[in-house]
């Protein structure tokens, strides 16, 4: 695969990660693999914005050789310290020991405590610019989207903005822009980086995102470090990640639950029926059986949450527990949700899930309802009532907008 | 003086102790520090802080 020229002497010189299947250890499932992009300017100074990760060093040299030696780079942006995006700068360092690496503060100590190099760094903030010859590089930083480290770069006589981990997607694909693949798969992919990624971040990204509209810089292409280049409708990701992190929700009701003996999946299921017919949306997954990646995926243009678990020991069960931290750490706002779920004897499941999340962010819309055993008829009615209760608070707090 | 929580970080501004690194010396109320000051380990504004306790 040769490299990809984006804009003229400008090159994709990237890797395709086809096989990946968990990212970030295991914290997010990537079944359609991704991308590390890397973006070779061809200047009077050679410039190399962010690497790939490691075990792809070489791939991207050969790629950069294609073009131009490896040797010649004179400078390198390193838009963020992390592994995925830095892992083949090792690598190059020992071919252009010479080159200028560039970044924040936080990206200089943080590129050091991972790989102890002694490169010439040259630390920058944001509206410093760095003169390439016939093209000029602006620095923004960007804290916390998604590492203290990260940055934006934007080269204003191309009008293409390098954003790094922002308005990525894990997608492995042959093509490289937005025009060359299918749109719903695309945003698909990006609500779920988004969801999974960059949730808690939501304020920081959209004071971010104003802060960039004021400079008021033509933008006619995004060329994020994952996945896809946005140049047909750069606007159409900016707009998605103001709605994502202005909280815009639908009528929309996601109910995750975990079961022992089929007790808490029958009202999980009686549940999702009344969701129905009180006219909202609503998605059902037994935590165990469903990929938690996706169900994150789900929740973001969902206003309300039901959890439901058995209870075991006096506690919730294992699975639903992991999600809920999971989900705890996101600090989903504007969001409401209320528990369920069957019993023995002395109960506690209910409890626990309400304690995890008192601590979320994420309100209690309602009361509880727990069954002893199997449900009767009369507990399947009430479980009936306390999803269409549900979905009434939703219905009138949410409002049908994102995605 | 109240402590401040960065809701990005958890990071915790201490008046008592200040944010030496940034210049800001001790004893210096949140409600005193310049409206630039950023949190020192995820750079939040200061809007993203919230009360402790």
């Amino acid at each position: 695969m040769k490299p990809y020229e984006i804009k003229k002497g400008i090159y994709w010189v990237g890797v395709v990660d086809w096989n990946i299947r968990t990212f970030h250890g295991h914290t997010y499932t990537t079944k359609r693999g991704t991308t590390y992009n890397a973006y070779l300017i061809i200047d009077d100074k050679i410039t190399l914005v962010d690497t790939v990760y490691g075990p792809f060093a070489d791939e991207m040299l050969e790629k950069i050789a294609c073009i131009v030696s490896p040797e010649k780079i004179d400078y390198i942006i390193a838009n963020h310290v992390e592994t995925d995006h830095s892992g083949a700068l090792p690598a190059l360092m020992r071919r252009c020991p010479g080159a200028k690496v560039f970044g924040t503060e936080k990206c200089r100590d943080g590129l050091y405590k991972n790989y102890y190099g002694k490169w010439e760094f040259k630390t920058v903030k944001t509206g410093q610019t760095l003169p390439l010859g016939k093209r000029n590089l602006t620095f923004i930083e960007a804290p916390m989207i998604h590492w203290p480290d990260s940055m934006f770069t934007y080269c204003p006589e191309e009008k293409l903005l390098l954003p790094n981990d922002a308005f990525g997607q894990h997608y492995a694909t042959s093509e490289r822009f937005d025009d060359e693949v299918d749109n719903s798969i695309l945003m698909e992919e990006a609500a779920k980086y988004y969801a999974n990624i960059l949730w808690p971040l939501g304020s920081v990204i959209a004071k971010k995102i104003e802060e960039v509209k004021k400079l008021n810089i033509p933008i006619d292409m995004i060329a994020p470090s994952h996945g896809i280049i946005w140049r047909k409708d750069p606007p159409k990701i900016i707009n998605a990640y103001m709605q994502w992190a202005g909280n815009t929700t639908k009528d929309k009701i996601v109910v995750v639950y975990e079961t022992m003996w089929g007790a808490t999946e029958k009202m999980a299921r009686r549940m999702a029926e009344g969701i129905i017919d009180a006219g909202a949306r609503v998605k059902l997954f037994d935590v165990n059986l469903s990929d938690r990646t996706e169900i994150i995926s789900e929740m973001l243009d969902a206003k309300g949450f039901l959890f439901g678990s058995s209870t075991h020991d006096n506690d919730m069960l294992p699975g639903i527990a992991g999600f809920l931290e999971f989900l705890k750490g996101l600090k989903a706002k504007n969001r409401i949700a209320s528990a369920f779920g069957s019993y023995g004897w002395g109960g506690g499941a209910t409890k626990e899930i309400e304690q995890v999340l008192s601590g979320s962010g994420i309100v209690i819309a309602q009361p509880s309802l727990s069954v002893k055993y199997m449900p009767d008829e009369n507990e399947m009615k009430q479980c009936y009532e306390f999803a269409t209760v549900f979905a009434q608070v939703v219905k009138k707090g949410g409002s049908d907008g994102a995605r | 003086m109240a402590k401040y929580r960065c809701e990005v970080c958890n990071y915790v501004y201490d008046p008592a102790l200040g944010d030496p690194d940034s210049n800001v010396p001790a004893g210096t109320p949140f409600e005193k520090l310049p409206d630039d000051w950023v949190c020192p380990v995820c750079g939040a504004d200061k809007s993203q802080f919230v009360k402790e306790g």
